[in-house]
């Protein structure tokens, strides 16, 4: 398959997924983190139908975009498809943050922001030490990258130099509390923030599948880790979702779906 | 296994926990499969030689115990055990919520090594006490707290823990100098007491360094004709509740840790007592609730009561006031 098709193909994969999402969302009956969910859809997207090989390792730092990561998993098989029907009901393995079960797909249990990527550094760095050929990727959000606890990982996938790590950093520039520039205001320097520790930083917007496409195959540099800043639209794909923070976390209704489901199709 | 003679285990209790501690995971390393971090203290934690000698199993985190604690949940993914190491505070508290998801809700293989707790750091005041940490760690639920007596017990808790497959909680109190529970080897096993003591009147309790010191405390009280049992209750959880149970006949029970009484030793004795309906009365000693005033090791303990004079005294008054 050549480059185009391949593309063409992930974009049909990443209209499928957000489309999983928000009917994830309605048939769940309560609310849902929506907006982080479909930001980060493309960087999801790719890493599992395109990049990740067997045995490569993805945590979800931002546990509260589990529609995507659930999305992912039963797009390309690695969860029975019909586990997404019990999604945020009693018993059901799938709550609104991940819990592990690496059988289907779950790596760790997130939701505590600012851990996950941690956890990552561990597992990139037992690759160096054991001689595991595997890859770790993990994904953070912008609001999540407040916490000081991702800037630990970050210096240490640096100092122990981690070409075997990639971060994406879901960057929609905003939060729980609205635009993150009224919350603490530097989603705008993460790029730099990351430069400066010396990491390889491609940025890019983060909803162009090609974009993220090729930043995740660009040529990881040698004893640097790679981080993605992938800017991208919080609730991205739907319109009355987009950048409206009332879509953080919310309910959705069978009229909204039934519009959300006809913009996505009369898409491109 | 690390053999233990009466001279090592005199060496181990003269160098102390944090020496110990070392020289245990420098020698379990030749059996066992395990990484060891620390957060920029490795000199201080006895580290020193483990890091020459396996200086690819040993990582420091830097300054940074939040980090310390995820990138051992990743090092352990594979099922190889992690010992992260600090001060107690900071290992317990400062890193609590990465311990509490890492090692409480995913259960995985890292054992936190908590350095210098209770009060021996001294002089350098409360910011690196260990008062709650038994208390805190004890209240996540499936983890493993174990506090050793002295430097033999230590050397067979590290083995010990070495082979246990789930996260636990290794409480250290007490610094070079420690004085000697055991000179021989000793039956140590996680989550069972070991009885030190007989006496017919009082059931005493403790762990960490105040298993010596209730062993000091109960021959005060036995020149005053009152017979006191000691009991080392090493692993705080999962309790040894059948050993407490042999002590329902005692007049009263008592429970000593370098800690606060809040949470710890006293308190799991007391949530196993709660629903037994014949039961002696519990005098629960450790750090009452407070921020001692900073000062000497002694100065300390003996304002928290916890010296075997004040220990003996406490305990003739309470079965006095019986």
């Amino acid at each position: 398959m050549d480059k185009q098709e391949r593309i063409k193909a992930l974009k049909a994969h990443a209209k499928h997924m957000r489309e999983v999402s928000l009917r994830m969302a309605n048939r769940s009956g309560g609310n849902a983190h929506l907006g982080g969910g479909l930001s980060e859809i493309e960087a999801l997207a790719a890493l599992y139908g395109a990049v990740m090989e067997k045995g490569d390792k993805f945590i979800l730092s931002k546990g509260h975009g589990v529609l995507g990561l659930y999305a992912a998993l039963a797009e390309f098989g690695v969860m029975e498809e019909s586990l997404l029907d019990t999604f945020l009901q009693d018993g059901s393995d799938l709550i609104a943050h991940p819990v592990m079960k690496p059988e289907i797909g779950l790596e760790a249990s997130s939701g505590s922001l600012g851990q996950g990527i941690s956890m990552a550094v561990g597992l990139a760095l037992a690759a160096k030490k054991k001689g595991y050929t595997y890859q770790t990727y993990v994904l953070c959000g912008n609001g999540e990258a407040n916490e000081g606890s991702v800037w630990e990982a970050c210096m240490a996938a640096v100092s122990y130099g981690l070409d075997n790590f990639t971060l994406f950093l879901d960057n929609n520039h905003m939060q729980s509390d609205g635009d993150s520039s009224g919350v603490l205001n530097v989603s705008g320097k993460y790029t730099g923030m990351l430069a400066a520790l010396g990491f390889q930083v491609l940025e890019i917007d983060g909803n162009d599948m090609e974009q993220v496409y090729d930043a995740y195959m660009a040529l990881h540099e040698a004893g640097k880790p790679k981080a993605i800043v992938g800017n991208t639209v919080k609730g991205k794909g739907v319109a009355f979702m987009e950048n409206n923070n009332d879509w953080h976390h919310n309910r959705l209704t069978a009229e909204q779906l039934a519009a959300a489901l006809a913009e996505l199709e009369a898409a491109e | 296994m690390i053999g233990i003679t009466k001279a090592k285990a005199r060496l181990w209790s003269r160098l102390g926990a944090r020496a110990t501690l070392g020289q245990a995971l420098l020698e379990a390393a030749r059996e066992h499969d395990f990484y060891v971090m620390s957060a920029d203290l490795a000199q201080s934690s006895g580290l020193g030689r483990f890091k020459g000698e396996f200086p690819e199993r040993f990582m420091n985190a830097g300054i940074a115990e939040q980090n310390m604690i995820g990138m051992a949940a990743g090092l352990a993914k594979d099922g190889t055990c992690v010992f992260a190491t600090s001060f107690s505070p900071f290992v317990t508290m400062r890193a609590c919520e990465q311990v509490r998801m890492n090692m409480g809700y995913m259960q995985l293989n890292i054992k936190t090594v908590g350095l210098g707790s209770g009060l021996i750091m001294a002089q350098l005041g409360n910011s690196h006490f260990g008062i709650e940490d038994a208390a805190v760690m004890r209240a996540i639920p499936g983890m493993t707290v174990v506090c050793p007596a002295d430097g033999a017990e230590i050397v067979r808790c590290v083995e010990a823990l070495c082979e246990y497959d789930k996260p636990a909680y290794l409480r250290l109190t007490g610094g070079p100098g420690l004085p000697v529970v055991y000179e021989e080897d000793m039956d140590f096993r996680i989550g069972k007491a070991i009885p030190l003591r007989e006496g017919k009147d009082i059931g005493i309790i403790a762990c960490g360094t105040m298993v010596h010191s209730a062993l000091a405390a109960a021959g005060l009280l036995s020149a005053k004709g009152i017979e006191a049992s000691v009991t080392d209750m090493h692993t705080l959880k999962p309790l040894d509740g059948e050993a407490v149970d042999t002590l329902l006949d005692k007049k009263l029970i008592v429970t000593v840790e370098e800690a606060s009484i809040i949470g710890g030793l006293g308190s799991a004795v007391a949530e196993h007592l709660a629903a037994k309906k014949h039961k002696p009365p519990q005098l629960m000693l450790g750090i009452r609730d407070c921020f001692p005033h900073a000062g000497s090791y002694e100065y300390l303990l003996d304002q928290c009561g916890l010296t075997a004079e004040k220990i003996a005294g406490d305990i003739e008054a309470a079965l006095a006031a019986l």
